[in-house]
């Protein structure tokens, strides 16, 4: 399974990425970790005529907390130094919890998080751990920056609201309030596969519903909002819980996969969310920033 | 069309610059152009482990790597990490234990376990079986069922963590 | 050459046998040092990749490589009317299985590809980058056929016929029948049944098929480097359908990275790669890649079984009734043929217990698929499935424990031989005794006390049993008799050098079971050397003896029983000329760790190396008419029985989550009796290994299909094979029942596990379920599968 040829080109800063991509003429793609897009040269599906190497360009490295209270993940922030950070543990700690949830050690040693987003499985769980936070995707084009909310970046199968020549610069996460809890719940048929289906549950402190957002029932993370509303603040009682299960069938159109059909995947959807209550009900809540 | 890009990194130790072909991985590479056959493919996609190796001290996927994407990295294979000896004792356990049996995915499976090793050493602390199955279940291998393997990797733990192990758990 | 060897003698001298030694070549193994087929490199070398049929049935038009031979750097492309004056077809069928009929077939087929993934050209080029960048480029004129994809109407009138030469899609039927089983289900007290699928499977060799061919156009010489485990097979086939002399053909195994039977077998594209390598006499490597080795390794397994058992009132079983159907591809696999999988399920169902009466009737058909054959326990793991299922059934209906049921039912240790309802000859079989032994290993009274206070809680375990017989060591009567050039005898040749050191060249052939290290252990102990001076050749139909190679697990049991005889005689050669170079008789010495030894006193006479320097270099000290044979080359084959049976039972302890359908396996148990046991830990690995493939059919595996005869799992993404995290430690027992066929009296071990895993798995789920009255008898057990039985999500 070897690719077909193609030109590769290390770009040592931003600019070179956008004048080497507009030369190629859409026949370019970006390179950073690697994990997503070798294997689907190896397969050929994809065919392009240029890879530009973009793993080196330190604009898009490095974490750090803004005044802003958001934590700021460079794209080319590999899982693993995502999942180890001592910031993100403290201020984000959903995604330290979902980072030994993908994969296998290998894949997250250079895995980013911008090819992650990029590439947007819809079973893959850090899509919908930005949804479900309402990060910020600062896309980087030849005309400059923008921020992409996290809950319009996810537009179909495999599909991002990135522009053509735009790549992911960096993720910003608002810093966890006090009284947040969050968690990530995944039913795999085996450690590290994709989910058959995920759920990313956030509770806050105040009166407010709590925020779920499914992955693996759908072409993109979907925002359960009619369950959520139907659950409504803490406490949740059992009746809570059971009207927020029907709910759900107003969330959910589940299309059908190698796992099973719809009805099941509905039906997971609901174990998850009985499930993702019962944890974070156990959990502590975040402490102050 | 210029699909071959000239590299230099250092394999084992070794300073190497070669001109390469682009879409080559880095196991092909390491194979093809180096005649380094320890490190195998199994999948070509990423999913079975085989071709691990390590690169830039972290272990990787040898085939989800282009070689031209290394230019300046340090790479490590089966055969360095055998002659420096860092992985000797894992070795051993291995033999004694019968955990390598066709031995295709031997080599995948012990630069994997290595990481794993030298990752609990730092806290000396000694991986449960689960711990070992959890971090181990990206490397498939279809000949032993996977309980010598555990039990091999477990006895190492247990050994260096000890301050017995024979290796010298440093690469 | 009357010494038997009774390994529970620990003081015996050189005892090797019975003993955990590590395997010689693992240490290069673990160094990155082996060296597989594609490791090796010949100057002037090209590479092969293959275009493959996108369809399951089409008509294979013009092919224009025009734009393909374009590229630099590739040489030739092949189609099948290029290769077909250079090869014979062949056809995979065997006399023996009446009726059998299968269609001729060629390394690339000349008018019609009969599955998607079959290879129909051949690119040859400098690289395989290059080589597939051209396939690629190939563009061929296909028209569609209609094609067969449904076993349960392969024989319906409107249905296709894919060969229309043979009539029809029936490759094989047999009906296996004694006693009176309408008699039986007429009178009985409980009848229960049920229809069992095993779903088409794969092996998943992590290593893929690979071979590398060479032709000598100086002196007129193949040699291939493959990947088999039946080098002298392959020679036998290559020599034949390419119009060669079997001397002009060698045969040389590498390190195999796994092999489980799917590297046993005749696969078109690797003939293909032979034919070209003649043809253009420069070396031609092929390796199969991973896509390619889902769509073109022999798959196996797929069958529908309809099962019925009859019990009497005191709870013995009196009947079994099957009906099995099976979906081959559309070429029987050759030599070995496909109907041999249908044909052991007619043959082993019920195999371990007392009943009078048995029908059971295979259907072999033909399909659009990926071409099916023997992959480990052939047939085994369906039939115990379908046993095993119907024992747990007839337990329920009696309102008894699975165990009692089971020791009711069993054989008696003390009933042997015997020849069973199905026509299987036994020797003898230790069903109770290792009952027994898992009983104790298991705390079983204690399972089913934490079962009981976990269902309490909502948490549901399960306990399951399978109890097994594992035919080995086949006689001809497996295929020989059948007109298969397949051996089933096997040879060695000891040789001692010079310093004493010696050498085994055995027949039997190593893929990573450690066949060098039991055959090193049998011969080191029957020479009288130390181990380490003993070195294996294996694998070279030019520098070994004429044999089998590896499968049915018959390396131990009659490569070891060669390597055993060829030994004893060596030494007794050796003692003979001892004895005229010490004035001593023969039979008051021994050859101890090397050493001649007085046998009363033990004192050491001479070294073994001294007796091998004079022989060699010194035989003008030796009286003219002693004989100097310091090389012995022995044959076995078995002569009793048609084939060997062991017999085990496995359990497992397993959760299953009923509201995701997900299963964790808690832990497993397996008690294994293969006769003598050369090696324990090589024979408990191949245990635990075989157990584990069992379990990735039960749980995890499965090649699905499209009506349209399309593969829906391309990689290992979607081909779910059991890793690490996802199975149990699994403690192995022993009982050893030796077989008298042989002075070792070895039985074999590889493919034990694989045959009761599935069925202890299944009914350990369905013992889990007991409470909903929900039961799964369609492999793989998904999530979806569970929760459509427990009702909570209907199945697509």
């Amino acid at each position: 399974m070897k690719a077909r040829a193609f030109r590769y080109e290390r770009a040592h800063a931003l600019a070179d990425v956008f004048r080497l991509q507009s030369e190629a003429d859409g026949g370019a793609q970006f390179l950073a970790g690697g994990q997503s897009l070798l294997a689907s040269l190896a397969f050929r599906l994809s065919e392009p005529s240029l890879l530009i190497d973009i793993s080196r360009l330190a604009e898009l490295k490095g974490i750090s907390v803004l005044p802003t209270s958001d934590v700021r993940v460079g794209a080319l922030t590999t899982h693993r130094e995502l999942g180890a950070h001592p910031d993100v543990c403290r201020h984000v700690p959903l995604l330290t919890e979902a980072v030994p949830l993908i994969a296998h050690a290998a894949i997250r040693n250079l895995g980013t998080i911008g090819g992650s987003l990029a590439y947007a499985d819809a079973a893959a769980e850090l899509p919908a751990c930005c949804v479900a936070l309402e990060a910020r995707i600062i896309a980087v084009g030849p005309g400059g920056e923008r921020a992409i909310p996290a809950t319009s970046f996810f537009t179909g199968l495999f599909t991002t609201a990135l522009a053509e020549n735009e790549l992911i610069r960096a993720v910003e996460f608002p810093c966890a309030a006090p009284g947040d809890r969050s968690t990530i719940i995944e039913l795999t048929r085996r450690s590290g596969d994709y989910a058959m289906a995920g759920l990313v549950m956030r509770a806050t402190g105040g009166r407010q519903a709590s925020r779920l957002v499914y992955f693996g029932v759908g072409a993109t993370p979907v925002v359960a909002s009619e369950a959520a509303n139907a659950l409504g603040p803490t406490p949740w009682s059992a009746e809570k819980i059971a009207a927020a299960q029907t709910a759900l069938d107003r969330d959910l159109d589940p299309p059908a996969d190698q796992h099973g059909g719809p009805d099941m995947k509905r039906h997971l959807a609901r174990v998850l969310l009985a499930r993702a209550i019962k944890k974070l009900e156990a959990q502590p809540e975040a402490h102050a920033a | 069309m210029n699909t071959e890009v000239g590299i230099s990194l250092t394999i084992n130790g070794e300073r190497i610059s070669r001109r390469v072909e682009a879409r080559r991985h880095l196991i092909d590479f390491l194979r093809l152009d180096l005649g380094l056959m320890g490190s195998h493919t199994g999948c070509e996609h990423g999913v079975c482990g085989a071709c691990t190796v390590r690169v830039n001290g972290l272990i990787v996927r040898g085939c989800l790597v282009l070689a031209v994407s290394l230019d300046g990295a340090t790479v490590e294979t089966i055969e360095g990490m055998s002659d420096t000896g860092e992985i000797r004792d894992l070795q051993d356990a291995f033999v004694a234990r019968n955990a390598c049996q066709c031995g295709y995915c031997t080599p995948g499976m012990l630069v994997t376990a290595a990481e794993l090793l030298s990752d609990a050493a730092k806290t000396r602390a000694v991986p449960s079986r689960a711990a070992i199955r959890e971090h181990l279940s990206g490397n498939y291998c279809r000949c032993t069922g996977y309980h010598a393997i555990v039990d091999a990797v477990e006895t190492v733990a247990r050994a260096r963590a000890d301050g017995a192990g024979t290796g010298t758990g440093q690469p | 050459m009357s010494q038997v060897i009774d390994p529970r003698s620990v003081d015996r001298p050189n005892s090797y046998i019975g003993r955990s030694v590590p395997r010689p070549n693992a240490r290069k193994l673990v160094e990155g040092r082996g060296q597989y087929v594609d490791d090796l490199i010949l100057p002037r070398m090209l590479h092969v990749a293959f275009a493959r049929s996108p369809h399951a049935h089409a008509t294979i038009g013009a092919i224009d490589a025009s734009t393909a031979l374009q590229l630099p750097g590739v040489l030739r492309v092949f189609t099948g009317a290029d290769l077909a004056p250079h090869c014979e077809p062949w056809v995979a069928v065997l006399a023996h299985l009446k009726g059998m009929k299968s269609a001729p077939q060629l390394p690339l087929p000349l008018t019609t590809a009969t599955w998607a993934g079959e290879a129909v050209a051949a690119v040859v080029a400098d690289s395989r980058a290059v080589a597939e960048d051209a396939v690629a480029r190939i563009s061929i004129a296909w028209q569609m056929l209609p094609p067969v994809a449904d076993m349960e109407t392969a024989l319906d009138k409107a249905t296709p016929v894919i060969h229309p030469a043979l009539g029809d899609n029936l490759v094989f039927e047999r009906t296996n029948e004694s006693g009176d089983v309408a008699q039986a289900f007429k009178t009985a007290h409980k009848v229960v049944d049920a229809t069992f699928h095993t779903g088409r499977h794969t092996g998943v060799t992590l290593e893929p098929r690979s071979i590398l061919a060479e032709y000598n156009k100086g002196d007129g010489t193949l040699t291939v480097h493959h990947a088999t485990q039946a080098p002298h097979m392959m020679q036998e086939v290559l020599a034949k359908h390419m119009r060669l002399p079997l001397s002009a053909v060698r045969v040389i195994c590498r390190d195999i990275g796994g092999s489980y039977g799917i590297k046993v077998h005749v696969y078109p594209d690797e003939v293909a790669v032979a034919v070209i390598a003649k043809m253009m006499g420069r070396p031609i490597k092929f390796v199969a890649d991973r896509l390619e080795s889902f769509a073109s390794d022999i798959h196996a397994r797929d069958h529908r079984i309809k099962g019925r058992m009859a019990i009497d009132a005191q709870g013995r079983i009196t009947a079994f009734d099957i009906d099995d159907l099976t979906g081959i591809g559309p070429y029987s696999v050759y030599p070995r043929t496909s109907a041999v999988e249908g044909n052991q399920v007619v043959n082993l169902i019920g195999g371990p217990y007392e009943f009078p009466s048995y029908r059971a009737k295979t259907t072999v058909v033909l399909q659009n698929k990926v071409p099916t054959c023997q992959y480990r326990a052939v047939g085994h793991p369906i039939a115990t499935a379908v046993t095993e299922g119907l024992v747990d059934l007839g337990a329920e209906a009696m309102g008894m424990d699975p165990v009692a049921f089971r020791l009711k039912n069993l054989m008696q240790d003390d009933s042997y031989p015997r020849t069973s309802p199905a026509g299987m000859r036994f020797e003898g079989l230790s069903h109770i005794k290792s009952f027994g032994v898992l009983m104790e290993m298991m705390d079983y009274q204690g399972l089913r006390a934490d079962q009981e206070r976990q269902r309490a809680h909502g948490v549901h375990r399960g306990i399951g049993f399978a109890s097994f017989i594992e035919l080995t060591n086949p006689s001809p009567f497996m295929y020989g008799i059948g007109g298969a050039r397949i051996s089933a005898q096997d040879g060695c040749t000891v040789r001692i050098d010079p310093d004493g050191s010696v050498v085994a060249a055995t027949g039997v052939t190593e893929q990573g079971q450690g066949t060098e290290a039991i055959i090193r252990q049998i011969v080191a102990e029957a020479v009288g050397v130390p181990i380490d001076v003993v070195r294996v050749i294996t694998g070279d139909t030019l520098t070994t003896p004429y044999g089998g190679g590896t499968w049915a697990c018959r390396g131990a049991g009659i490569g070891g029983e060669a390597a055993l005889q060829a030994g004893l005689a060596t030494k007794e050669a050796a003692l003979k000329i001892a004895g005229a170079m010490l004035q001593a008789a023969p039979n008051t010495l021994d050859l101890v760790l090397g050493n001649i030894i007085d046998k009363a006193t033990g004192a050491v006479r001479m070294s073994l190396g001294e007796l091998g320097r004079i022989v060699y270099f010194r035989g003008d000290t030796l009286p003219p008419d002693l004989p100097r044979e310091l090389m012995q080359t022995r044959h076995f084959i078995t002569k009793q029985f048609p084939f060997a049976f062991t017999n085990g039972v496995q359990a497992s302890h397993l959760e299953v989550d009923v509201d995701t359908g997900l299963v964790q396996l808690i832990k497993h148990w397996c008690v294994e009796d293969c006769g003598r046991i050369i090696n324990p830990l090589l024979v408990d690995e191949q245990v635990r290994g075989g157990v584990v493939q069992g379990i990735g059919g039960a749980l995890y595996e499965h090649c699905t299909y499209t009506s349209e005869g399309q593969l829906t799992v391309g990689s290992m993404a979607d081909y779910l094979v059991p890793m690490a995290a996802g199975m149990p430690d699994i403690e192995v027992g022993h009982v050893e029942t030796p077989t008298k066929e042989s002075l070792l009296g070895a039985k074999g071990a590889g493919e034990a596990g694989t045959a009761g895993a599935p069925a202890a798995i299944m009914n350990a789920i369905n013992d889990a379920l007991r409470p909903f009255g929900a039961k799964v008898f369609a492999q793989p057990f998904t999530p979806e599968r569970i929760l459509a039985a427990l009702g909570r999500a209907p199945k697509r």
